[in-house]
């Protein structure tokens, strides 16, 4: 047990201290953010509520309170839903607050431990600012899975030699795609020319492909590109693609993330495109804020302030656009949309992605109860706090099978597998829900109309 | 949870509680107690020597038992969500905090009462009561989180109050264990119950000072069969204050008749997005609620009272989806003036109905006065105002000037016959005003009433008088 806090870097340096002390006194700990906080929830301790911890970092931040192990625990506890900021009146930017505070204790070392040093290290630092390596790494795991070694592992109880954590992580491994997302869309796809969108200007737009989304999900991005190609978009799809730097900024190392927002502001100028479009829930909470992230980087500040007003999640872009509602009915189905907290909390996209749903003919929307409630996956949470992270998992599937519906659908890579993970283990029901994203559904949708055409 | 050194004076007292409770539910690590050091009040913080959350009465007995061993100061809290400073702790204190006690204990629909315990939320209350038709009238701007037990202390209020009243004419028994650690149940299911002093209503707003409630035993109404929100808009803030007053005099008490000025309803627009008319002086949101032909009628007279009180438009709510959305914007008005100043000094005078318009002046004058930035919104219906103070706490010259008017404001208030709170209690915040109102008699009856119940005063000292 490491007996000593590191307190002596001078209070100067600290995060907490040298942020803008108006953004801590924000909180007026009014408390309406109590109801909508899922680990205020779970334990009904003021310390695990926003404004407790918002409490806690202005203690700090007044020199009242030391940066302590029990502190670094206590912000890694936060789920970073930012159910709060929805909740907030007084808006209260709880995001910059949560990022800093988890940047102040890395810097000061309160939670190292070898073992998540290490982990630290080789992915959030290494594995995730290194998009080729990152593709390896996903190609050695799919054929892993490909090829039976992992299901032969698994049934001959070889997985049980893994340790304890490990055993309880391997089952919750995404399933690698076969191929990724360059090997499914071309650098620049130019829609077909038809009559009926040849009148309207052509958009010009950017497509980020995301890292979790790239390996376990590429259809997700190739259903983005066709779903812009048949709106009329020029779509540009750079094949190698940085982390937008979410994982970085939402667990304590915002240098790594600065590198990597710059990263993607040299790959991409905002000024050539119509808008940047990410289709990942939790990359666009983040990636929005690349103005506030990169403000005092005077190479940078401008660029920045450009793109963040121009990147758009895929379904507020497609309403803004007025997508065109597809005419041909696919089987009908049931479906009740999970919000990820990022789009809903984060983006304040709630409304768009079921209207673009609504829009399907044939689709029957269902709504679950608590559709903004976190789901557990939250980033890397699942991993990190394993046991509230399934106790939101049962939480949320129990709502989603209540609805009866076919399909969830959800608009973040975290999300999607934590609804598959939780669907699988799910006690025995009638019929399994699928699990896809809204704009899968949509793409589906135009390429039965194609469909219905070639055969007529 | 981090042990308190051997030497700390609370450690005896932290380890009685443990040895009773369980470690879990006793709480002494500073990363586990500071989020407990204030409640919903501006500027107010004091760290406890402790928190400790009973599993029931026995267990509140036990400690206020062990309290009064150890000379402990106990504060009762629920969810801290209080606007007078009434939850937050002295040094050395243990902070009792019934937040776990959350249980619903009966909803006796042939006799129209819920029994919950204390730390039920009053959202989920009124929820309960909705579900099997029928209606608990009060609600604070805090009911999604506040707790029935500090609705009770506090004897809060609330939107509905013009028409039904405060919650304490929604209590019809409690549970209160005495500063020795003895159970008592005062008030019954009763319609008619006047058998010995009426106690119950003693402890009713008595802000945790006589006794800790862990039980109520609320009466429920038949939920009303129609309701119809309006939003009337006035270029004049006298305009929305003749209405009100108009609306009175026409005999029609309307369910809810709330008042927000512009600054205010900028701010609530700016969060809640509901359409509220930015560039208006002031906006009244009116509620009528009952069978759905008074509805109809009270509706069609206010909307006509409205317009020949110079409103520039009135909106009728088209479904009960827009109504609960402005009435859930304007629960957030206080905390969405957050956004204008760092700190948000929250009044709660009350005046006689027909003072209004000359209130609100008086305190537009007294904002001129001291150069301060003052929005009011408040419960025009029942003379309710919220004059909100936006200001810096950090700002040593400017809150200087805020302690001046809030000492005009009071003056203003009593001179015109009105209260210093109307439904936040007297806490800490209007502590130095209380005896100016009371007068020394019953100033003195408060501490009489006081010293019998709690003689060692250890029951929230401090708060209401010293």
């Amino acid at each position: 047990m490491s007996s000593v806090v590191k307190t002596s870097s001078p209070q100067s340096a600290n995060l907490l201290v040298g942020l803008d002390y108006s953004v801590l006194q924000q909180c007026m700990h009014c408390g309406l953010c109590l109801p909508t906080c899922p680990t205020y929830d779970e334990t009904k301790l003021e310390r695990h509520s926003p404004r407790g911890r918002i409490a806690l970092m202005r203690a700090v931040a007044d020199g009242e309170l030391a940066v302590s192990k029990a502190f670094g625990e206590e912000m890694y506890y936060c789920l970073g839903c930012l159910a709060c900021t929805t909740a907030c009146p007084a808006g209260v930017n709880y995001a910059e607050l949560f990022e800093t505070a988890r940047a102040e204790v890395e810097r000061q070392g309160v939670l190292d431990a070898p073992k998540r040093s290490f982990i630290r290290y080789w992915v959030v630092k290494f594995l995730f600012t290194r998009p080729r390596l990152l593709r390896f790494a996903g190609r050695t795991l799919w054929l892993w899975q490909a090829s039976g070694l992992q299901s032969l592992a698994r049934h001959s109880g070889l997985t049980k030699l893994l340790p304890a954590n490990l055993r309880r992580l391997e089952p919750q491994s995404p399933a690698i795609r076969a191929k990724f997302s360059h090997q499914l869309i071309r650098p620049i796809e130019r829609p077909a020319p038809r009559s009926d969108v040849s009148a309207k200007p052509a958009r010009r737009v950017a497509v980020l492909t995301g890292c979790v989304q790239d390996l376990a999900f590429s259809d997700v991005n190739r259903a983005t590109v066709d779903v812009l190609l048949a709106n009329g978009c020029e779509v540009h799809t750079p094949p190698v693609q940085p982390c937008c730097g979410s994982l970085h900024a939402h667990n304590g190392d915002l240098t790594s993330a600065r590198t990597l927002a710059r990263r993607q502001l040299d790959l991409f100028n905002p000024a050539d495109f119509d808008a940047i479009l990410t289709n990942a829930g939790g990359c666009g909470s983040h990636l929005k804020n690349y103005g506030h992230l990169l403000h005092d980087d005077p190479a940078y500040a401008a660029r920045a302030a450009t793109w963040d007003k121009k990147l758009k999640d895929i379904h507020e872009y497609l309403v803004v656009i007025g997508f065109r509602k597809p005419a041909s009915s696919v089987s009908p189905v049931t479906v009740t949309y999970h919000e990820s907290c990022h789009l809903c909390h984060g983006q304040k996209v709630s409304a768009q992605p079921r209207a673009i749903l609504r829009a399907l003919p044939g689709v029957e929307l269902k709504e679950c109860a608590e559709a903004q409630w976190c789901c557990g996956s939250a980033g890397i949470y699942n991993i990190t706090q394993p046991d509230t992270a399934a106790r939101l998992q049962e939480r949320k599937i129990g709502h989603v099978l209540a609805t009866g519906a076919q399909t969830v659908a959800t608009a973040n890579p975290g999300c999607h597998l934590q609804l598959e993970n939780g669907l699988r283990t799910a006690p025995a029901h009638h019929t399994t829900p699928r699990v896809t994203h809204p704009i899968v559904l949509l793409a589906e949708a135009y390429r039965a109309e194609t469909a219905t055409a070639n055969q007529a | 949870m981090a042990k308190l050194p051997p030497s700390s004076p609370t450690a005896p007292l932290a380890a009685a509680l443990s040895a009773r409770l369980g470690a879990h539910r006793v709480l002494t690590a500073p990363e586990d107690i500071l989020p407990y050091g204030f409640d919903g009040t501006a500027t107010l913080k004091q760290l406890p020597a402790c928190v400790v959350f009973p599993r029931d009465a026995a267990d509140v007995a036990f400690i206020l038992r062990l309290a009064h061993e150890h000379r402990a100061p106990v504060i009762t809290r629920g969810s801290g969500t209080g606007l007078s400073g009434g939850s937050v702790p002295l040094p050395g204190s243990i902070v009792l905090c019934l937040a776990k006690l959350d249980r619903i204990l009966e909803l006796d629909t042939a006799n129209l009462t819920l029994r919950a315990e204390a730390g039920v939320i009053t959202q989920k209350i009124y929820e309960t009561a909705d579900a099997a038709g029928l209606f608990y009238p009060p609600d604070p701007g805090s009911m999604k989180i506040s707790t029935i037990g500090g609705n009770v202390a506090e004897n809060s209020g609330g939107l509905r109050g013009l028409k039904y009243g405060v919650t304490r004419d929604y209590v019809m028994g409690l549970e209160v264990v005495l500063a020795d650690g003895s159970i008592c149940w005062l008030g019954s299911k009763c319609v008619k119950d006047v058998a010995g002093y009426n106690l119950r209503d003693l402890f009713i707003g008595s802000e945790g000072t006589l006794g800790v409630v862990t039980q109520v035993l609320l009466k429920l109404l038949p939920k009303p069969t129609a309701r119809q929100t309006l939003l009337a808009t006035f270029a004049a803030m006298d305009a929305a204050a003749a209405t009100v007053s108009a609306v009175i005099a026409a005999k029609i008490i309307p369910c809810t008749l709330e008042f927000l000025d512009q600054k205010t309803l900028r701010c609530v627009e700016d969060f809640a997005r509901v359409g509220l008319p930015r560039d208006a002086a002031a906006i009244l949101l009116i509620e009528t609620d009952g069978h759905p032909a008074a509805v109809a009628d009270e509706a069609a007279a206010i909307e006509k009272l409205c317009q020949a009180h110079g409103a520039t438009s009135v909106r009728r709510a088209a479904n009960a989806a827009e109504a609960t959305q402005l009435a859930s914007a304007r629960r957030s008005a206080f905390s969405a003036l957050a956004r204008l100043r760092p700190t948000t000094i929250l009044e709660d005078v009350t005046v006689p109905r027909s003072e209004l318009a000359g209130m609100i002046r008086a305190v537009e004058a007294i904002a001129e006065k001291h150069d301060l930035n003052i929005a009011t919104f408040g419960h025009f219906g029942d003379g309710n105002l919220h004059p909100t103070i936006l200001t810096d706490e950090r700002d040593g010259a400017e809150m200087h000037r805020v302690e001046l008017a809030l000492v005009d404001i009071v003056e203003e208030t009593l001179k015109r016959g009105g209260t210093i709170t109307g439904e936040h209690g007297i806490g800490l915040a209007k502590k130095p005003f209380l005896k100016r109102q009371l007068g020394d008699q019953s100033y003195e009856l408060l501490r009489l009433v006081k010293r019998a119940l709690d003689p060692d005063g250890l029951l929230n000292p401090g708060k209401i008088f010293d």
